[in-house]
């Protein structure tokens, strides 16, 4: 795990950002590599329909 | 069995049902004679319910056309005084297994396509497409194109459909997508498909050489022609949808230019609605964003049947129409695969690797992912008295949605513990 953790910190870091798009912008312009996925909460953060969906889906 | 058990079971068998459609055009003939429920001094809509009061300008141009072209009123102002004091009933195309482009207004002597889905044995109709009663235009030469189809074009395009025995809809579909259609704003394809397969029988029908020499002009040139027979194919297809137990699959998607509404298998019989979105996309020459007025129409049953902005990745010559890129069109596609419940089997689309096309809406997909089917529409005036004035992308309100899934849950969760 050492070793791993010390190859990790010596090489270039490349982040995989998740959800709102805007901070991996930022780490791109940086000049870093960034690999975006996409995520959203359920239903839109709106705890209710979450509710619901737990139940239904 | 678990609630979310029976919801899976109902909705595979609302696709299975949808997948095994068999629509057929078998006739083409008067309202009055085919509609159910239709009768005088009725006026069937688009969308879901609306009152005179509450009607859009441009279907309130159409309702005004179709008392013209009933003769129920002699000018415009005595037809518009007669919907003011409901002396004529308005009713959604919706409740009476029937659906119209646009404000879609359909009464017992406009004459309809027929179509039969002969895998369940159920009927749906479809008034014709033209470009201008059907967008508020009430003038005299916007309801000339209403008495061609009436008197020379409805009649013998109905002998020849009934001469060959009816035409099967889902080949020609099938083959329509491959070739650039996505059977909703593009149907150029699809509608010179239908000309060549209707020419034949039209040469032989026997009727008058100039009614046959106009019908031939009409079917080979009309572009939009084939959105009529693809709205009742889905419709036809959709209609033995309605009513599985248990089932979050839309089986409807309808605007009026006011409100736009959804059905739900599970909850047959209920809309819910929201107000009509505004169309973003493209205005002919001479027309400003101010100009436009809000979503209206039945088309979107196109896309509740997995077609239209559904298969627009394999139709980049309707961006033209619609505006956007190549790579945004693909991506509508794939994008409706997240909300679908599974992929056609028989509307393949090249550009995809003739994967199918997304297909059977679910509503919990779609507020679980906030993502809202696209629909590619035209667009009408907020105004009567006009025809086309664009066309474009839009998609319908979430709230549709959220209150269609709080009202199953409210349904299905009571029934549960009962």
């Amino acid at each position: 795990m050492k070793a791993v953790l010390g190859e990790l910190l010596q090489g270039r870091p490349v982040f995989v950002n998740i959800g709102v798009r805007a901070f991996g912008d930022t780490l791109r312009q940086a000049g870093f590599e960034v690999v975006q996925v996409d995520w959203a909460p359920p239903a839109g953060g709106d705890p209710r329909l979450a509710a619901l969906l737990d139940e239904l889906l | 069995m678990t609630l979310k058990e029976r919801i899976n079971a109902a909705n595979e068998e609302a696709f299975r049902r949808m997948a095994a459609a068999d629509p057929v055009l078998v006739d083409v003939a008067p309202a009055s004679q085919v509609i159910p429920g239709m009768r005088d001094r009725l006026i069937l809509h688009s969308g879901p319910p609306v009152t005179w009061e509450r009607m859009c300008g441009a279907q309130r141009g159409a309702a005004i056309g179709m008392c013209l072209f009933e003769g129920w009123a002699r000018d415009a102002a005595e037809a518009e005084g007669m919907l003011a004091r409901a002396e004529i009933e308005l009713e959604p195309n919706h409740h009476h297994a029937t659906v119209g482009p646009m404000a879609g207004t359909i009464t017992s002597n406009m004459w309809v396509w027929v179509v039969e889905n002969k895998s369940f044995g159920n009927r749906a109709y479809c008034r014709q497409v033209e470009s201008f009663q059907q967008f508020g235009d009430h003038s005299e030469a916007a309801l000339a194109a209403l008495f061609s189809w009436r008197d020379t074009w409805g009649p013998a395009l109905g002998q020849a459909v009934r001469s060959l025995g009816g035409i099967p809809l889902k080949p020609l579909i099938a083959r329509a997508l491959q070739m650039g259609d996505e059977m909703h704003n593009r149907v150029v394809a699809s509608s010179s498909l239908f000309a060549n397969v209707v020419a034949p029988a039209l040469a032989a029908s026997g009727l008058p050489a100039e009614q046959v020499q106009s019908t031939l002009h009409y079917a080979g040139n009309h572009p939009f022609l084939f959105l009529g027979l693809s709205m009742a194919a889905s419709k036809a297809t959709m209609d033995p949808v309605r009513g599985i137990e248990s089932s979050t699959v839309v089986t409807a998607m309808a605007r009026n230019g006011t409100d736009f509404g959804i059905q739900v298998s599970g909850l047959d019989g209920e809309w819910f609605t929201a107000p009509s979105p505004r169309v973003h996309g493209l205005l002919l020459p001479g027309w400003k964003e101010e100009d436009a007025g809000l979503d209206m129409g039945d088309s979107a049953i196109t896309e509740t049947a997995g077609l239209g902005g559904f298969a627009l990745g394999g139709a980049p010559g309707i961006l033209a129409f619609t505006g956007g890129t190549a790579a945004q069109a693909l991506a509508y596609s794939r994008d409706m695969r997240a909300i679908a419940v599974g992929l056609s089997p028989n509307y393949l689309i090249p550009a995809l690797d003739f994967e199918g096309t997304a297909m059977g809406i679910d509503i919990r997909k779609v507020v679980q992912a906030s993502l809202v089917p696209v629909i590619d529409t035209a667009i009408a005036h907020r105004e009567m008295g006009h025809g086309i004035i664009g066309g474009g992308l839009v998609r319908p309100p979430l709230e549709c949605f959220t209150r269609a899934l709080t009202r199953f849950s409210e349904v299905y969760s009571a029934a549960r513990e009962a």
